[in-house]
């Protein structure tokens, strides 16, 4: 690349520098924390090692709040709308893309308007709507509600049409039905966008509090990021060992995410970016 | 492309096909804005079979109320002050990474990573950092001689600290964003600045940010709308407190009906929002309009 002629001075150096310690510091220091005991988390001045590593922080963590069950929810809600929603996104998508039919445009134009709607405004009546089904502290209800599909069905527009028109018609001469369209020539070809938006969508929803936060009262029914909260009030503000080790178990899903999936997380956000 | 004969095939393979999704936001998502907005004219407790007209009041009634406007004006402060961190911090450290160099994909990921993680999680483990008798931050502060504030009973501090907080969260996400837009400028126009003698800082200013008029406008209304929706950081660290100090609108509305059981007035907070967000989305629509007609 031409760029490494350029003239730089040691400010690239620095903001990396800066970058890895802005993010690395607070999380090493949970994990720290997470294996200290009381009299190393409230010693002054600070000590930075545990003297001592304290693994009974994480069995507080485990006994105190259904951590387990929280897991569970929190995988089996994410799984569920992650299928739910790439599925629905694709036929979505599929439809409005290669189906010809009276009112295509509108219908995309009313799915993508929908992106405009915060969802604290859908909030109340949503939650009227969930009682009344009653799907409170349910799997169900932490699922369906958030499963409408806009900004996935959206990316996947953007994907299916990039698809050379050759390919298609090609296909279309082959004789395939418009079912196999879809299965076999357009959902292969357009894998990595339906990757990222998968990926996109189960971070999302793993990550998700107001809404499980709203219709779960139950802590055997709740998520990993609200029962993070439920663990610390329970705990106490002073119990900060073991409320960090349950903030290590909630994180620790998420990392190899950061690790193997993040170049195509970036790549479905950024999209929509083309300078 | 469709001979006539199949064309009812067609049709009936597209209603297949779209009509769970359509009716999942048509249910989950218009119906509840319409309803949301009649509800914003009623008086209600979310229990009671009865709802009470009200008109307007809802939203005069909060209007006049000393902690309605300090909401509105929180949730201004708390966007703007995050959207112009992120936004700056990011373009920077996009700036910084463009030139590919030992270290530099590891940082870009590093600093990514944040916006992957709980809300809640991130909230929390900051909230410990934080921590003005045995956090880290004070540990640091007392290094260099200061005293660290109290961050928790102390309104405007404490939105420091959220405000803070929602930009390292949100960090790596804008930089991610910046870091496409300036992979579309040839590197050549930096190259040849460069052999001009500009610094960085010309670089950035005369070739970058000129090049990135749509990202900028992208990047300015995404983070808007997610800042102005921002929940999960709040209400992990100070719940809108100390003293109504970071008391935002998205905030305020969960806490009205499902605390206070105001729903009536918790919606007119959320037209209000509704409204605010929508003025944002158009005017970045626009931008984005001017630009593809000039180039």
């Amino acid at each position: 690349m031409m760029r490494s002629k350029i003239r730089q001075g040691p400010s690239g150096v620095v903001a990396i520098l800066f970058a890895v310690l802005i993010t690395v510091v607070p999380l090493l220091w949970m994990v720290l924390a997470s294996v200290k005991g009381r009299s190393d988390l409230y010693h002054r001045p600070l000590t930075v090692l545990p003297s001592r590593l304290v693994w009974h922080n994480y069995g507080r963590a485990l006994h105190e709040v259904p951590f387990l069950r929280f897991f569970l929810n929190s995988a089996v809600t994410t799984l569920a709308t992650t299928v739910i929603k790439v599925v629905l996104g694709v036929c979505t998508a599929y439809a409005l893309v290669f189906l010809r039919f009276p009112g295509r445009r509108f219908l995309f134009w009313g799915i993508v308007a929908s992106l405009m709607v915060p969802f604290e405004v859908v909030l109340i009546p949503n939650y009227v709507t969930t009682a009344r089904l009653g799907w409170l502290d349910s799997w169900t209800g932490i699922v369906i509600p958030t499963a409408g599909v806009a900004f996935g069905a959206f990316l996947l527009h953007q994907s299916f049409r990039a698809i050379p028109t050759e390919i298609i018609e090609a296909a279309e001469i082959d004789g395939v039905s418009r079912l196999q369209l879809l299965t076999k020539v357009v959902a292969p070809m357009a894998r990595p966008s339906i990757a990222a938006f998968a990926l996109i969508t189960a971070v999302g929803k793993w990550n998700d509090y107001l809404w499980p936060r709203l219709i779960t009262s139950k802590a055997s029914s709740t998520t990993l990021p609200v029962g993070l909260t439920l663990l610390r009030d329970s705990e106490g503000l002073n119990e900060w060992g073991p409320i960090m080790a349950g903030a290590v178990l909630v994180i620790l899903p998420v990392i190899p995410l950061m690790l193997f999936a993040q170049r195509r997380i970036v790549e479905g956000l950024t999209g929509g970016v083309k300078g | 492309m469709v001979r006539p004969k199949n064309r009812r095939a067609e049709y009936s393979l597209a209603a297949i096909l779209l009509v769970p999704n359509l009716a999942l936001l048509f249910w989950f998502t218009y119906r509840p804005l319409v309803e949301s907005l009649r509800l914003s004219l009623y008086r209600w407790d979310l229990i009671s079979p009865s709802k009470l007209w009200v008109g307007l009041e809802n939203y005069t009634e909060w209007w006049r109320d000393p902690v309605g406007r300090k909401t509105v004006v929180n949730t201004v402060i708390f966007s703007v002050v995050t959207v112009a961190g992120s936004a700056i911090g990011g373009l920077l450290f996009a700036f910084a990474f463009l030139k590919p160099r030992r270290g530099s994909v590891a940082a870009r990921s590093a600093l990514f990573s944040p916006y992957l993680i709980p809300g809640s999680a991130v909230g929390i483990v900051w909230y410990f950092i934080f921590d003005p008798r045995f956090g880290l931050l004070a540990a640091g502060l007392r290094q260099i001689g200061v005293r660290s504030p109290n961050w928790y009973n102390h309104p405007g501090w404490a939105m420091v600290m959220v405000c803070f907080v929602y930009i390292w969260k949100q960090l790596g996400y804008v930089c991610v964003l910046f870091m496409a837009g300036l992979q579309a400028i040839p590197p050549e126009l930096f190259e040849a600045a460069s052999l001009d003698g500009a610094g960085w800082w010309s670089r950035l200013r005369n070739i970058a940010l000129p090049s990135l008029r749509s990202t900028s406008s992208f990047v300015l209304a995404t983070t808007f709308i997610a800042s102005m929706q921002a929940f999960d950081v709040i209400s992990v660290m100070t719940q809108g407190g100390p003293l109504d100090g970071t008391r935002t609108m998205s905030f305020q509305i969960f806490d009205e009906a499902f605390v206070r059981f105001r729903v009536g007035r918790a919606s007119a907070i959320a037209a209000v929002l509704f409204f605010m967000l929508l003025v944002v989305t158009l005017v970045q629509v626009r931008i984005l309009d001017r630009k593809d007609d000039r180039s």
